[in-house]
């Protein structure tokens, strides 16, 4: 597979830090012995906005954790540039969140600035007026005093996206942002995640509609464990790639044979007989 | 004058009277101070059955110390330590290594640690010692007990003012921290480690089955009054405090043994908290059932 082109950014000057693109190579991630991704390679230009897409247990998410680092891949290993911890802003699922927990609002934006307060330092003014810019810019002003457990699941949203833009951070990955969102909330969100875009950050978003890849982001990669097409967005949905993501997601057997594809990494030795 | 003179001999009196009661009063200060605190995180970690858990597990060890070694202090708070850890570690281990969650490895072995304890200090003790470990003698903590419960009060509080932050962000998003590159499981165990040693603490003065009534009662209670963490463990914190201090006092004029009236002042505030609490209590819905804002 071609790689896709690389996405111009309209104002890469505006950042701080440039993103280094990112390449998966040969990227193995498996649960029980199982791949969730399976021997994938693909490359995240600078800048680029791309939606990967699946079925569901195709490995989107798993990849994304391979991106971050918060799992070890069984094979292949990820290159994000030299990229700091920091310099990866990740928005996970709501599902992982306890949103009932006792904490302020304008507490889970400022965790945004982790990488630079850490455990121990107080935060500055300037960083608590950029934390309220950000609940300015999700459209949540005047919630900063408010807890997380009074606020409905697009609210929580919001605050999850104010978070990132507090982080600053060159490269995004989305986890389902917009999973039970309203259409209006998904609309704001969306038009954040096109400023993103245009200010030359890369962006990866994990998706499920189709309607809104096609209409908003240029490159996607599609993912059944494996890589099924990647590039251009018109590109990778066609139906019979579609179909073919299907069939691949559906192929489950619980005693599949191990793989020996030629990669470096291990390959079990049990079970050759 | 003769109000605050009745005052004076019923609350402070006692203390001034008695050493053993100003020594009890002052374990249950300090356990108070950092049992707060750690019974609210417990209960935001969704673990409140694991510190009853601990308690119990604490109990073949010091049991076998007390076989060992007699009542001895150390050796009964080490062994339990020793024990608390282990069970700990142990339910930890099993979750990871198969499907099995923590809270019913916890289960199985804190059942399994209780029995043997019972069954060690049954075959070399007698009942009166099977009462005094499991319900524990604040009226006869000596100074040594004092400096163990104040020392480790002392470390807990400081532990927690380290890695606070981490603490209440693993516990809210686990996901993020991990993200961001630190491992999220020595928080977890170093959290778990200050929890038996509070439980240790606690085990001198109100024994293992009241130590952890301590901890957790005013921390339930407290969700009716506070609504963010740091307040949640200060409000906590001032209940165990006040359960102590009342406690002993009941056990002092009522003639009643002081760790269960202890525990029960502790669980009188929480069913008070559960029905007129400021916060979400069964009056305060009643009554913000119909008031509402516009916006």
């Amino acid at each position: 597979m071609k790689a896709p082109m690389p996405v111009v950014p309209a104002r890469a000057d505006a950042l701080a830090v440039t993103p280094p693109a990112i390449a998966v190579e040969d990227l193995t991630v498996s649960y029980r012995q199982h791949p969730a991704v399976h021997h994938v390679s693909c490359r995240f230009e600078p800048g680029s906005l791309t939606a990967v897409i699946g079925p569901n247990g195709a490995g989107k998410s798993s990849l994304l954790d391979a991106l971050t680092g918060r799992v070890q891949p069984s094979t292949g290993r990820v290159h994000t540039g030299g990229l700091k911890r920091g310099g990866l802003a990740y928005l996970p699922q709501q599902s992982g969140i306890d949103r009932s927990f006792p904490l302020g609002v304008l507490d889970v934006v400022m965790l945004g600035s982790w990488p630079r307060i850490g455990w121990f330092r107080g935060a500055t003014t300037e960083q608590r007026q950029h934390a309220l810019r950000a609940l300015a810019q999700v459209g949540l002003i005047g919630f900063e005093h408010r807890l997380i457990s009074e606020l409905s699941v697009g609210q929580f949203q919001r605050v999850l996206f104010a978070r990132v833009l507090m982080q600053d951070a060159p490269v995004i990955l989305l986890d389902e942002p917009f999973n039970a969102i309203d259409t209006r909330t998904t609309a704001d969100l969306m038009r954040l995640v096109q400023h993103w875009h245009a200010e030359g950050r890369t962006v990866i978003a994990v998706l499920h509609d189709m309607a809104q890849v096609r209409e908003h982001f240029p490159l996607s990669l599609l993912l059944a464990r494996e890589c099924v097409a990647h590039g251009a967005t018109e590109e990778v949905l066609l139906p019979h790639h579609l179909k073919r993501a299907q069939q691949m997601a559906e192929q489950w057997d619980e005693h599949a044979d191990w793989c020996a594809a030629p990669a470096g990494g291990s390959v079990n030795p049990g079970l050759t007989s | 004058m003769t109000l605050l003179a009745t005052l004076n001999a019923l609350l402070i009196q006692p203390f001034v009277e008695f050493g053993f009661m100003r020594r009890a009063l002052v374990a249950c200060l300090a356990l108070g101070l950092s049992c707060g605190p750690i019974g609210t995180l417990l209960v935001l970690r969704r673990m409140s059955l694991v510190g009853d858990a601990i308690a119990h597990a604490l109990l073949p060890g010091a049991a076998l110390a007390f076989v060992m070694f007699g009542f001895s202090l150390w050796a009964m708070s080490i062994g339990g330590f020793v024990a608390a850890v282990a069970v700990a570690g142990l339910a930890g281990l099993v979750a990871r290594l198969t499907p099995q969650r923590e809270d019913a490895s916890f289960a199985a072995f804190y059942l399994i640690a209780l029995a043997a304890g019972v069954m060690i200090i049954s075959m070399r003790g007698n009942s009166v010692d099977l009462m005094r470990v499991l319900f524990g003698t604040v009226l006869a903590v000596d100074d040594a007990s004092l400096l163990l419960i104040a020392g480790i009060t002392t470390v807990s509080l400081l532990a927690l003012a380290l890695v606070y932050r981490p603490l209440v962000v693993e516990c809210f998003d686990p996901g993020f921290l991990r993200h961001l590159g630190h491992a999220g499981a020595w928080v977890h165990g170093l959290f778990l480690t200050l929890l038996v040693l509070n439980l240790v603490g606690g085990f001198q003065a109100l024994g293992t089955l009241m130590a952890v009534g301590l901890m957790m009662l005013p921390a339930t209670a407290a969700r009716f009054w506070a609504a963010e963490v740091w307040s949640l463990a200060a409000v906590a914190a001032l209940f165990a405090v006040l359960s102590g201090w009342g406690g002993l006092l009941l056990s002092y004029h009522a003639n009643l043994p002081s760790g269960p009236a202890i525990v029960l002042l502790a669980g009188s505030f929480y069913m008070l908290s559960l029905l007129m609490g400021r916060r979400d209590s069964l009056l305060a819905r009643q009554l913000s059932q119909r008031a509402h804002r516009k916006a």
